[in-house]
């Protein structure tokens, strides 16, 4: 079975390729990059996808992802959670360890690979724990969950408050030249905010988040890296103080690396509005100063990817009182028209912002995803930069529908998803 | 104008004109607590439902009392503190009300935005009796009401409120009340409890009281939290009335008929000396009166607003 | 809108003299007499009839002013409730002759609210209607002790009672509608 993407506007920022053009997609594999198409429209064993108009690209990787599985199934599963990548271009997810159990050793590790294997339709890549039970004390199996898949080891979530476990996780992984991830949050000066500090927080009566608490932990996470020579890689980058950290890390050569959601490029904490659940998460969004140093960031290569940091929740969990409501939002079915206004705005080319959003993150935890040179695993997203959409929650391939852009009008959709050369998704 | 709310959730989205409506009518209904028979019928057959997840007996009781007076029938729905995390959702809790025939849901609850939800949710007419650090609507609304009968006016009046401005709720929207309705307002406390951003609201802030009250004409005391000292907010309850507490003496900077209010109950000897305390006890009074007269009013208007009441 | 003339301003001030008269001679002189004005234009016709009474009697009766609007009986079926305004009843009606004023007599249900509203004030020996207009249409069994004019109305027009103190002039008209 082979498939044939004809016509369409090819673009790689991994092979430096934007053409129009044809793929032929045979064993799973990119096979080739034909001249003409005749041939193969008229054998019957290929099937023909006319891009034409349309952008063809490496399937989307998404670095930050919360597949919820094991342990909160009434959240997300495995399944769905693929479901909604597929649907949103993605062909491969790496997925946060605050599972329950928590992924800290192997056999979650392998748990997590045999359900993504026979249930998921997207490579899924887990993300070990940095310390056992994500409690920030001794340090979790990563040499085996290492061999068992992991491809970096991370928190998320529940930060390594304690700097001396960080140094020595900051050691360790490099025997396997795997990046720690870190969410930065001071827990302590964060205390029991729920939303940014700021004017909207004040008015609201609301626990406020300060910026510091990022910046803090940030200006920590990048020392520590410094003293051990490790890979960090920030996560949802949401302050300028981070892109000033980080920017200025990378120019003294500190091995780092950092992400940015789309909610943070997008929003500010005026999204919170009347205390609107699905615009609580954290880091949460942030004031309009921030937001634009992060749209600096992204121009200047500060911030290297895109990530959703999909963090689905029941709507019964959000259906509370804002304070009890828990934090996250679903990311991967908008991501594409969310950053394509990026390329509308003017902040970055369509070619960068797929580099953002494949061959970047990709590179960041070596995946050796989100490419189409030829003999790659053929994934691939084919798209249409320009037609409207109206989001709509309901229509979510994702269990949950905790997303602050129901109803938004937004440019890009995705038309067909293909991984090791099925199309697991069609619009 | 006539009043198209079918919610009061807070002061800071009423317009200057809503909230001259509300104590215009609340003048109306004061005279009816002056009566022999304090009742009449206007809200008869309505069911309120005071859904209180604090104990708050002072603000639960003169809200029922002027639901009394105006013929509602009254459900108390007191529920601990400890219920807001454990068992039944507000939501779910809220629906059983209302399916038991609440057209008018009061609810007291420690966490902001609460009665937002259910002003989202449901179909009965919602008044917010304090939610978490956010609004207080009926406090500021009898403040203002008790203000505008002393002093006549409150447009132009200087007004100094004192205290932990960052977890009050009564601060709040007294803030957003005074300021809409034209006065001049101060607030004063120790820096780590003015939130800075609080400026936005068109207030001055100081961490001065000597400086903050020169010229008052009223000056709202709020009641400060023991349990601030244990997060570090000030070092000792000492300290605090020291430098933020109200004497005598300091007094002496505000102009000469300056109005001492305070939402009770008070910390004697900590926001207020006790010969304070006792000079402002007939403006608590009047407070408390006044109190029942706004609530009956912010019923009527709810009411009269909501259809499905 | 066609508009016809029922009173001129001769005719309202000869009737408030006539009704004057008639309360007087039915209470036997204005002693104990208590006159009630139902907001906003019983206010000020009842403030007529105690200027007379005054003039007559040389004894000012006590006066008050009545706002039904938290006894009405619509308030569930209406969609915008009006106003509240202050009732002023600053005397005892106990063992009172009240004289309770209204413009116009109609249905019959704000008289209802305000015998509810001044029962809740105390008990009077009796309370006496004084109407300017009463154009019938009864919902209730309700009738006026004093009437300025009797007049048959349809039910499609509007009755309506000028005074100097609200409207500039004194008259009273029927419009059509």
């Amino acid at each position: 079975m082979s498939i044939l993407i004809k016509g369409g506007r090819i673009i790689d920022p991994s092979q430096g390729i934007d053409e129009t053009g044809n793929i032929l997609i045979e064993d799973g594999v990119v096979k080739s990059y034909p001249k003409t198409t005749k041939k193969f429209e008229k054998d019957p064993d290929v099937t023909v996808i006319n891009a034409k108009g349309k952008v063809v690209s490496p399937g989307f990787v998404d670095i930050h992802v919360h597949l919820r599985e094991p342990g909160f199934e009434h959240k997300e599963t495995i399944r769905s959670g693929c479901e909604s990548a597929a649907a949103g271009g993605f062909t491969s997810i790496v997925c946060m360890p605050n599972t329950n159990p928590v992924n800290d050793n192997a056999s979650v590790t392998e748990y997590i690979l045999l359900k993504a294997r026979t249930e998921g339709i997207v490579n899924v890549f887990p993300i070990g724990a940095i310390t056992k039970g994500e409690m920030g004390e001794t340090l979790a199996q990563i040499g085996e969950m290492y061999e068992a898949g992991c491809v970096g080891v991370s928190d998320d979530g529940m930060p390594v408050m304690n700097a001396k476990v960080m140094r020595h996780a900051m050691e360790y992984v490099q025997a396997f030249d795997i990046p720690v991830i870190s969410h930065a949050e001071d827990k302590d000066l964060s205390g029991a905010g729920v939303m940014n500090e700021g004017v909207v927080s004040t008015e609201l009566g609301l626990a406020g988040i300060p910026c510091a608490s990022e910046d803090v932990m940030v200006s920590r996470d990048i020392t520590v890296a410094e003293l051990t020579g490790a890979r960090l890689h920030i996560c949802h980058v949401s302050t300028a103080g981070s892109v000033r950290l980080i920017r200025a890390a990378k120019k003294r050569g500190v091995k780092v690396t950092a992400e940015v959601t789309p909610h943070h490029f997008i929003l500010t904490d005026e999204a919170v509005g009347q205390y609107d659940t699905n615009a609580k998460m954290n880091p949460p969004l942030r004031g309009d100063k921030d937001r634009e140093a992060i749209l600096v960031g992204l121009k200047d290569g500060t911030l290297d990817a895109i990530a959703t940091d999909h963090a689905p929740h029941s709507e019964d969990e959000k259906k509370v009182e804002f304070d009890l409501a828990p934090f996250g939002i679903v990311g991967l079915e908008t991501a594409l028209p969310l950053s394509l206004k990026l390329v509308q705005d003017g902040v970055l080319t369509i070619n960068q912002m797929i580099s953002k959003l494949t061959d970047a993150p990709s590179g960041i935890l070596n995946l050796n995803k989100g490419t189409l040179k030829i003999g790659a695993a053929a994934d691939v997203a084919v798209w249409d930069p320009e037609k409207e959409i109206t989001v709509d929650r309901e229509r979510f391939h994702s269990k949950a529908k905790n997303s602050p852009f129901h109803g938004w009008k937004l440019h890009g959709s995705v038309l067909y998803t293909i991984v090791n050369g099925e199309v697991v998704y069609s619009a | 104008m006539t009043f198209q709310r079918k919610h009061i959730l807070g002061l800071e989205e009423l317009t200057a004109e809503e909230i001259t409506l509300v104590l215009d009518t609340a003048e109306s209904m004061k005279e009816v607590s002056e009566r022999d028979v304090k009742k009449v019928p206007a809200l008869r057959g309505v069911t309120v439902c005071n859904l209180f997840y604090e104990p708050s007996t002072r603000t639960r009781s003169s809200f029922e009392i002027a639901e009394k007076r105006l013929s509602a029938d009254v459900l108390n729905f007191t529920l601990s503190h400890s219920s807001v995390t454990k068992g039944e959702t507000l939501l779910d809790t809220a629906r059983n009300l209302e399916a038991m025939g609440a057209g008018v849901i009061v609810i007291r609850h420690p966490m902001s935005g609460a009665p937002w939800l259910l002003a989202k949710e449901l179909d009965s007419s919602i008044i917010n009796a304090g939610d978490g650090s956010h609004e207080h609507p009926s406090q500021a609304l009898l403040d203002l009401f008790t203000i505008r009968e002393i002093k006549g006016r409150i447009k132009g009046l200087k007004v100094v409120i004192v205290g932990d401005i960052l977890h009050s709720r009564v601060a709040r929207s007294n803030i957003w009340g005074l300021v809409k309705l034209g006065a001049e307002v101060r607030v004063v406390g120790p820096p780590t409890l003015i939130p800075k951003y609080i400026e936005n609201a068109k207030v001055r802030t100081f961490y001065n009281l000597d400086d903050a009250i020169e010229g008052a004409d009223v000056i709202i005391m709020l009641r400060i939290q023991m349990e601030r000292q244990e997060s570090a907010y000030f070092p000792s309850l000492r300290e605090y009335s020291r430098f933020y507490g109200l004497t005598r003496e300091k007094l002496k900077r505000a102009s000469e008929d300056v109005t001492v209010m305070h939402p009770g109950p008070i910390n004697r000897g900590i926001e207020l000396s006790s010969d304070i305390a006792d000079d402002a006890g007939s403006v608590i009074l009047a407070q408390v009166s006044n109190g029942i007269a706004v609530r009956m009013a912010m019923f009527y208007l709810v009411a009269s607003a909501g259809r499905n009441v | 809108m066609a508009e016809n003339v029922l009173m001129d301003s001769e005719t309202i001030d000869r009737t408030i003299v006539r009704i004057t008269s008639e309360i007087l001679e039915k209470n036997k002189g204005a002693k104990e007499l208590v006159v009630i004005g139902i907001r906003t234009r019983g206010v000020h016709i009842a403030e007529r009839i105690v200027n007379r009474i005054e003039k007559l009697e040389g004894i000012r009766p006590p006066m008050g002013t009545l706002d039904i609007t938290l006894y009405r009986d619509d308030l569930r079926r209406k969609t915008e409730w009006p106003k509240v305004e202050r009732t002023e009843i600053p005397f005892s009606v106990e063992e009172k002759e009240v004289i309770l004023v209204d413009d116009v007599v109609y249905t019959g249900r704000t008289t209802r609210a305000a015998l509810e509203e001044i029962m809740d004030f105390g008990r009077p020996s009796s309370i006496q209607l004084a109407a300017m207009v009463d154009r019938g249409h009864r919902e209730l069994p309700i009738q006026p002790d004093y009437v300025g004019i009797k007049v048959n109305t349809l039910s499609s027009e509007e009755v309506r009672v000028h005074l100097k103190e609200t409207d500039g002039n004194d008259g009273v008209i029927v419009l059509q509608g």
